[in-house]
């Protein structure tokens, strides 16, 4: 008889993702669906979907589940956590929608102590629309609307927001990871976990930012847009670990 | 079935004309009338001036904003102008003459001045002029009775200021005392 | 009996949400509705409510969406400036079938306006609450007693049908006090079940989504359809007006809200003076009470539509008329409120089979040159 080494992650449903071939949102997505399946919190869990690529991620997870209107997924967040508790409630978000539109939102949410958890998607595009330029593109980055490269001059610069975020006392948990190789993965996994967790014992508000590709709208393979990933986006935005309420612990 | 009263105290912000309205309509209140109390609000509230409109009826009151008063409160002289002439004949006008000097070109109108800033420093009653004013309104229209309006300063003044009560009946009553000359 | 206090229409309808089983509201500071966000502040730590001052009104109304998807009765309070940034969430609102109070204490505007009373929101509130095909249940109350019954009106209907609602009130209901019976608070057992909240399936159930997006437009125009099913059903059932002396009325005066106490005081000094008019004053403006509007056209002679904006309602009765009788018009707006007599005087001339619109002008009251009539 022959033995099931993997299965379909729990929490994830039948559904067939419209993500692109090389793109992170799957593997971050399994990574929460399994954090919650671990955790044994699926039956008390409410997720918040942006507008994005992720918006129809409400057919992806097995959990309750509400769309919000773009950016404003924190303020969805915190009116379903004020209303309930006792559930387990996370927005999944891009850049676009956390750190562009929804930029108030986030600050306030996190500057509250909302005891949610944030998963942030930066690929530093918008990726839904069709790839124009990002809070989070980077400077020089051809986009459709940055056509001859993010000219910071008229542009302005990048938002990093784990470094933003940090300096509120609200925050319990700020970290940046990627989840280019096996190892990184195990990594942003740990760092999913750890902010559910946090969020369990009532700790404040926790982010995880994911550094993601978008092979599609960068105009690459998925093999280059990892690399483009470590050699462009890493040096602008540091993997680590920005807040922890328990550091030194 | 008394007659209808359309009230309108005015002042500066701070001399209570808000919560002298407030007895006048609790007063309503429980004389079973129909009451409505409508303040000026927004920024003006801070720039200066106050004031309030105050309506009793036996009859559901339309509109509470009160533009043609049949009495008028004023504690000082901006507010005095602002709504003297606005007063109808035979209208009821109770000035705090300590506030207002002016004595008033109309004949067809009651005139009271109570020098009301005044008895209520004497009488250790400070910040309770507007109550007095209420009190000589109260004499000089009969818009309810000394007793009703004990029991609406009972209902107005917060649970916080309780003590301050009988100094509020106290203020009263020099009002209705005060025999005001008219100029 | 309870007690009749004396209290203002804002925070009368706040206490009057509470005993309605509302333990949510967020808000955002903005005159003439700020009693109302303090009462909240002040009650809701007490009994174990939430009261949460949101960074901006589209926050607000956010999380007005998100406790609402999560099954509570919620609600927000803003005036009309603050309004136009909620109607985003409001047609989110509108689109995921949830329910929720949303209070406009309306002000001068267009722009920041005025903070003095108006009715200039109404076409915002009957017509265009948020982009998309749909409509919130709307009330219009004119008492403060009716600022605290429509609070309880509004979570019934709003849970019923899944819709948002609207109180559209003004500077003047909000700000005034007048004598007030609150109602009995609601029994938590009392609330309605909603098997559609996101709870946690805990495992006993399918997941639930709370949501507005349909990629399939045969999808989404089937959700369309459903809900305009709904609204047909609000519309035949839910109409409310007040109607005064208009059996034998030769001339009708509609009007709602603060301006319905106008021209109540017109109409009963009108009938002083031997003319027979009446008053229609809608309780809710959407679903419009063409029902009592329609029940005079047959005795009634003229009409005559007074509100604090340039024309707005008059549309609605107009529609409802349809040529069959004159209908005039006279107003004030940006916060000058018409006096009875005002009000009285345009009466007097529909009386005489004149036929108006009257709007201020340069300061003065001016005939509108083209005249609109049935």
């Amino acid at each position: 008889m022959a033995e099931l080494l993997f299965e379909r992650t729990k929490v994830l449903t039948d559904a067939i993702t419209n993500y692109c071939p090389g793109c992170t949102h799957g593997i971050v997505q399994r990574l929460v669906a399994e954090t919650i399946d671990e955790l044994g919190i699926e039956g008390t869990t409410i997720g918040v979907t942006p507008v994005g690529c992720a918006v129809a991620a409400f057919n992806f997870y097995t959990c309750d589940m509400a769309q919000a209107a773009h950016g404003r997924a924190p303020a969805v967040a915190t009116g379903i956590k004020r209303a309930r508790p006792e559930n387990i409630v996370f927005t999944y978000q891009g850049d676009g929608d956390l750190a562009s539109i929804g930029i108030a939102e986030t600050i306030h949410a996190a500057t509250r102590g909302e005891n949610i958890t944030v998963i942030f998607i930066n690929n530093a595009i918008y990726g839904m629309t069709g790839g124009q330029m990002a809070p989070t593109s980077l400077p020089g980055q051809v986009t459709q609307t940055s056509p001859y490269g993010r000219d910071v001059a008229t542009a302005g610069y990048p938002i990093r927001v784990c470094e933003l975020l940090s300096s509120l006392d609200g925050v319990a948990l700020a970290e940046r990871v990627t989840v280019d190789k096996p190892a990184n993965v195990r990594k942003a996994k740990k760092a999913i976990k750890k902010a559910f967790e946090y969020q369990i014992e009532g700790l404040g508000y926790t982010i995880v930012e994911i550094v993601s590709t978008c092979p599609t709208n960068w105009g690459m393979t998925p093999a280059a847009s990892f690399d483009w990933l470590r050699e462009s986006m890493l040096p602008y935005y540091p993997l680590g670990i920005y807040k922890d309420a328990k550091a030194g612990e | 079935m008394a007659q209808p009263l359309n009230i309108m105290l005015a002042g500066f912000g701070g001399q209570g004309i808000l919560f002298a309205g407030k007895i006048i309509a609790y007063a309503g209140l429980i004389d079973e009338r129909e009451v409505s109390w409508l303040p000026s609000y927004g920024p003006e509230m801070r720039g200066g001036t106050a004031n309030c409109s105050v309506c009793l009826s036996d009859e559901p009151i339309g509109s509470p904003l009160v533009t043609e008063p049949d009495a008028l409160i004023a504690m000082n002289l901006p507010s005095y102008e602002r709504f003297i002439d606005d007063v109808v004949p035979g209208g009821v006008v109770v000035v705090d003459s300590s506030m207002v000097g002016a004595c008033t070109m109309r004949h067809d109108i009651e005139y009271y001045t109570v020098p009301a800033t005044s008895l209520a420093e004497e009488n250790g009653l400070k910040g309770l002029a507007n109550v007095i004013c209420v009190g000589k309104l109260l004499e000089a229209t009969g818009f309810s009775t000394e007793e009703v309006c004990k029991q609406a300063i009972d209902k107005s003044v917060p649970a916080s200021k309780a003590q301050l009560k009988d100094a509020n009946k106290r203020a009263l009553e020099i009002g209705e005392a005060w025999t005001a000359s008219v100029c | 009996m309870a007690e009749k206090v004396l209290m203002k229409g804002n925070e009368a309808l706040a206490e009057a949400a509470i005993r309605a089983g509302c333990r949510h509201f967020f808000g955002y500071p903005i005159t003439p509705q700020t009693e109302l966000a303090a009462y909240m502040a002040k009650r809701m730590p007490k009994i174990g409510g939430v009261y949460l001052q949101a960074e901006s009104e589209v926050a607000a109304i956010n999380m007005v969406y998100g406790a609402s998807a999560a099954g509570v009765r919620v609600m927000t309070s803003s005036s009309s400036p603050g309004i136009s940034l909620k109607q985003e969430g409001i047609s989110y609102m509108i689109g995921a079938d949830l329910p929720g109070l949303i209070v406009n204490v309306q002000r001068g505007g267009p722009g920041l306006g005025g903070i003095q009373p108006s009715q200039a929101d109404y076409w915002q509130a009957t017509r265009a609450v948020g982009h998309g095909d749909g409509h919130v249940v709307v009330f219009a109350p004119s008492t403060v007693q009716e600022m605290a019954d429509s609070a309880a009106s509004a979570f019934e209907l709003g849970d019923k049908y899944r819709v948002p609602v609207m109180i559209l009130a003004d500077g003047l209901l909000g700000q005034m006090m007048e004598p007030v019976i609150l109602p009995e608070p609601l029994a938590d057992d009392a609330l309605p079940k909603k098997p559609w909240a996101l709870t946690g399936h805990k495992g006993e159930r399918e997941h639930t989504v709370v949501n507005s997006l349909f990629l399939v437009a045969a999808e989404l125009e089937s959700s369309i359809l459903e809900r305009a099913e709904r609204y047909q059903q609000i519309s035949r059932d839910e109409q409310r007006a007040e109607s005064f002396l208009t059996e034998d009325a030769d001339v009708i005066v509609v009007a709602y809200g603060a301006a319905s106490r106008i021209a109540r005081s017109a109409v009963v000094k009108a009938r002083e003076q031997g003319i027979k008019a009446g008053l229609i004053r809608p309780i809710t403006l959407w679903p419009y009470p063409k029902d009592a509007l329609e029940a005079t056209l047959a005795s009634a002679k003229a009409y005559l539509v007074t509100e604090f904006s340039t024309g707005q309602m008059v549309e609605d009765v107009r529609l409802v008329v349809n040529g069959r009788k004159p209908v005039s018009f006279f107003a004030h707006t940006g916060g000058v409120v018409p006096t009875p007599d005002e009000v009285l005087e345009a009466l007097r001339l529909a009386n005489e089979g004149e036929v108006f619109d009257i709007i201020p002008f340069q300061g003065k009251l001016t005939r509108k040159k083209e005249v609109q009539n049935g």
